[in-house]
C-alpha cells in the first residue's frame, strides 16, 4: 500500500534544560522499523534508549526535540498535541517496563484497557469493556472476564506485564514500543512474555521497537539491533550480525560481558570498566573513550578529538568508532 | 466488611476507654479539690470532709472510675439528701461550679464549634486544594511563585493575629460586619453566615496555607508516576488525564489529612472561638481550665478524643473506598 517505512527516524535529538546545565540526551539517531520487524535498542542506563522513544511518543515532557521522526509518512516532532494524542495508543503503543506503577492503582485492568479504547473509538462503556475482556484473553489471560474486574495489585508479575501488553494492543496498533518489558519478571515469566510479543507480531504484522539493556533479550526477538552509548548511535547492524562480528569497542563489551554456555571451563566474564559518561559533561570525542579496551591498548588522538561518525563497515552495517577497520 | 468494622469499633470503645482512666489518674493526682467546689467559699474543713464522703471522693480510684464510667450508660446522682444533684444518662459528671451536668454544658456548645469546624474546613478546602492544583500544574510560571510565596507569608501568621486584624478592619474600620456572635443556622441562616465569615477566614487562613502547600507537592508528584505516563501514551486528553489519573490519587493524602484536622476542630477551636468570644466548646475548655472546673475539662478531653478516634475511622474508610489497594480482602 505504501512505500513509507513504518517507523523511520532521521537524526533525532532531545535536550533537557536543568539547572546544572543542558543536557544532550540523545544527539542525532537514524533508525527505521518495518512492519512485521522488531528494532532492538540497546544500551546501559542513561545511554538515551528510553528517552528516544518517549520522545517517538511525544511524552517527552519538558525536552526539546529535533530532527524528524516519521510514523507511516507523518511527521510526528512538533506535531500539534492534539495531532499526536490521536495516535497515542491507537497507531503506537507503549508497553512500559514495571506494570504494577505503569497501570493505575485506582481502576480494575479492565477499566483501563476500555478507557484506551473509548478514548480512539468512542462507543458504550459495555462495548469498551467487552472488548477489553477479547484483548486479556488474546494476551492469554485465563479468564479474562472476572479478571478485567480485578485491580493490577491482585495480579501476579507475568499477568500484570500481559496485561500491559493487552492494554498497548487494544486499539491494534502498528508500532509497539516495548521499554524494557521484561526487565521486572522472572526469568521463566520473561520468556513467556517474549513469545507472546513474537506471537501477536506474526499475527498482526507489529513493528516492534524493543528497548532493553539485556543481549539475552535482543538475541531472542530482534531482527536489526541498535546499540547506543552516551546518548547516540554505537553500532547498527542486523541481529545476526551484530551478534557474529560486531565492529565496535563498545558492542564487543557487551557480549563479553555476556555468560555463554559454550564458554570454556573457568573461562571469566569480562565487564566493561568504569560507568556510562556523565550527559552533562561527556568526554571530549569518542563517548567511550575512556573505557575502551582498543584505546587503552593503543592511544589514539582520533579517539579523544571529534565524536566519531557512523560509517558502513558492511551492508547494513554501521559503526562509529575510527578503530572499525582494525576489528574488522 | 463487616468484621472489619466491628473490630474497628470495638478498638475505639477499647482507646476511648483508655483515655478516660488516663485523664482521670491525672485529674485525681490534681490539687483541685471537687469537694471544696461543691460546698462553697466558706466552708469549713468538716463540712467538706462530710461532701467529700457524699460525692464518693473518699473512695478508691478504681471505685470512682467505676462509678464514672457506668454513669455514663446509667447516670447517677451525686450526694444525698437535699443536696443531692441528679446526672441523667449520659452522665459524663457534673459541673458543680455551673450546676449542670458536664453533657448538657457540652451539647449547648456544640453546635456553634461544628459550624466553625465545617464552615472553615469548607473554605480552607476550596482555597487550598484549588490554589495547590493551580500551582503544581502551572508549576515555575509567576503563579506558582506567587501563590507558594504568598502561603509562606499566610501560614506564618498566628490565628491569634489574623482574628485581631481582620477584626479591627473589617468590623472597627470599615464596619462590613456585625462583630460575631453565634447564631443557629435554623433561626437564621443568612445571621450564621456572616457572623461566622470572618472566624471561618480567621481559622481557615492557616490549613489553606498549608493544604495548599501539601496539594502542590502531591500533585507534582503524582504527576510524575508512571501511571500518568500511561494514561498520556493511551492517548487520553490531557483534562482526563489530570482529573482522573492524576487528581484522584494526589488528593488522597489531602482527604486523610482533612479527617485529621477536622477530627480536632470539632471538639472546639480553643483560640478562635476565645478571640471572637464564641461560645463554643473551646470556649467552654478555655474557661474551664481558668476555673479548674475537673469535671467539664474530662468531658472535653473525652469527647474531643471520640471526634479523633472516629475520623480517624472515617479516614480509613474513605481510603479503602478511594483506594482498592486498602481494601481488606
Amino acid at each position: 500500500m505504501t512505500s513509507h517505512p513504518l517507523l523511520d527516524v532521521h537524526d533525532l535529538a532531545v535536550e533537557f534544560t536543568t539547572e546544572e546545565g543542558t543536557v544532550r540526551a540523545v544527539k542525532g539517531v537514524d533508525f527505521t522499523v518495518e512492519r512485521g520487524r522488531t528494532l532492538g535498542i540497546v544500551g546501559e542506563s542513561g545511554s538515551g534508549k528510553s528517552v528516544t522513544s518517549l520522545a517517538v511518543m511525544g511524552l517527552h515532557r519538558g525536552a526539546t526535540v529535533t530532527g524528524s521522526a516519521k510514523l507511516d509518512g507523518t511527521e510526528l516532532v512538533g506535531a500539534p498535541d492534539d495531532d499526536l494524542r490521536k495516535l497515542r495508543g491507537r497507531r503506537m503503543a507503549m508497553v512500559f517496563q514495571d506494570a504494577l506503577t505503569a497501570l493505575h492503582p485506582y481502576f480494575t485492568v479492565g477499566d483501563q484497557i476500555a478507557e484506551a479504547y473509548r478514548a480512539h473509538f468512542g462507543g458504550t462503556r459495555r462495548a469498551a469493556l467487552a472488548r477489553a475482556v477479547d484483548v486479556l484473553g488474546d494476551v492469554g489471560i485465563p479468564e479474562p472476564a472476572r479478571r478485567a474486574d480485578e485491580h493490577p495489585h491482585q495480579f501476579s508479575g507475568g499477568m500484570r506485564q500481559r496485561a500491559m501488553i493487552a492494554l498497548a494492543l487494544s486499539c491494534e496498533p502498528d508500532l509497539v514500543i516495548a521499554d524494557e518489558p521484561t526487565t521486572a519478571l522472572d526469568v521463566t515469566v520473561q520468556a513467556q512474555v517474549l513469545e507472546l510479543l513474537m506471537r501477536l507480531q506474526q499475527e498482526r504484522g507489529l513493528g516492534i521497537v524493543m528497548i532493553t539493556h539485556d543481549l539475552g533479550v535482543i538475541a531472542r526477538v530482534a531482527d536489526d539491533v541498535l546499540v547506543m552509548y552516551g546518548g547516540s548511535a554505537a553500532e547498527q547492524a542486523p541481529a545476526d550480525t551484530l551478534f557474529t562480528t560486531p565492529r565496535h569497542p563498545y558492542t564487543r563489551g557487551l557480549l563479553d560481558s555476556l555468560p555463554r554456555l559454550d564458554a570454556e571451563d573457568g573461562a571469566e566474564l569480562r565487564s566493561i570498566p568504569g560507568s556510562p559518561p556523565s550527559l552533562l559533561a561527556p568526554p571530549a570525542g569518542c563517548a567511550f573513550h575512556p573505557r575502551c579496551a582498543v584505546y587503552a591498548a593503543k592511544p589514539d588522538a582520533r579517539c579523544t578529538g571529534e565524536r566519531p561518525l557512523l560509517r558502513t563497515v558492511a551492508d547494513g552495517h554501521r559503526s562509529a568508532c575510527v578503530h572499525d577497520e582494525v576489528t574488522a | 466488611m463487616i468484621g472489619f468494622l466491628l473490630r474497628r469499633l470495638l478498638a475505639m470503645a477499647a482507646t476511648l476507654l483508655a483515655v478516660c482512666a488516663l485523664t482521670f489518674a491525672v485529674f485525681y493526682l490534681l490539687p483541685s479539690d471537687p469537694a471544696a467546689q461543691f460546698c462553697g467559699k466558706d466552708c469549713s474543713a468538716d463540712r467538706i470532709e462530710l461532701v467529700r464522703q457524699q460525692l464518693g471522693l473518699a473512695d478508691p480510684l478504681a471505685v470512682q472510675f467505676w462509678h464514672y464510667v457506668t454513669a455514663v450508660f446509667a447516670g447517677r446522682s451525686y450526694g444525698t439528701g437535699q443536696y443531692a444533684v441528679q446526672c441523667d444518662f449520659p452522665c459524663f459528671g457534673y459541673s458543680f461550679q455551673s450546676a449542670q451536668p458536664v453533657w448538657d454544658l457540652m451539647t449547648d456548645r456544640l453546635p456553634t464549634s461544628v459550624s466553625l469546624a465545617l464552615g472553615a474546613a469548607v473554605l480552607w478546602l476550596l482555597l487550598g486544594v484549588g490554589a495547590g492544583v493551580l500551582s503544581a500544574l502551572r508549576r515555575g510560571t509567576w503563579l506558582d511563585r506567587t501563590l507558594m510565596i504568598g502561603t509562606i507569608g499566610i501560614a506564618a501568621l498566628p490565628v491569634y493575629f489574623t482574628a485581631m486584624i481582620l477584626l479591627y478592619l473589617v468590623v472597627s474600620v470599615a464596619g462590613l460586619l456585625p462583630y460575631p456572635r453565634y447564631i443557629a443556622f435554623g433561626e437564621d441562616p443568612v445571621g450564621w453566615t456572616t457572623n461566622l465569615i470572618l472566624p471561618w477566614i480567621a481559622l481557615a487562613l492557616l490549613n489553606a496555607a498549608i493544604y495548599a502547600r501539601m496539594t502542590r507537592n502531591s500533585v507534582i508528584e503524582t504527576m510524575a508516576e508512571p501511571y500518568v505516563r500511561t494514561a498520556r501514551a493511551k492517548g487520553l486528553r490531557e483534562r482526563r488525564v489530570v482529573g482522573r489519573h492524576g487528581l484522584r490519587p494526589a488528593l488522597t493524602p489531602v482527604a486523610t489529612m482533612l479527617g485529621m484536622d477536622l477530627g480536632g476542630l470539632l471538639a472546639g477551636a480553643l483560640i478562635t472561638e476565645s478571640l471572637f468570644s464564641l461560645p463554643g466548646i473551646g470556649k467552654l475548655f478555655a474557661d474551664s481550665l481558668n476555673k479548674a472546673d475537673q469535671p467539664v475539662i474530662m468531658g472535653i478531653t473525652l469527647l474531643a478524643s471520640f471526634f479523633i478516634i472516629s475520623s480517624n475511622l472515617v479516614v480509613d474508610l474513605v481510603y479503602a473506598w478511594i483506594d482498592p489497594r486498602a481494601r481488606l480482602s
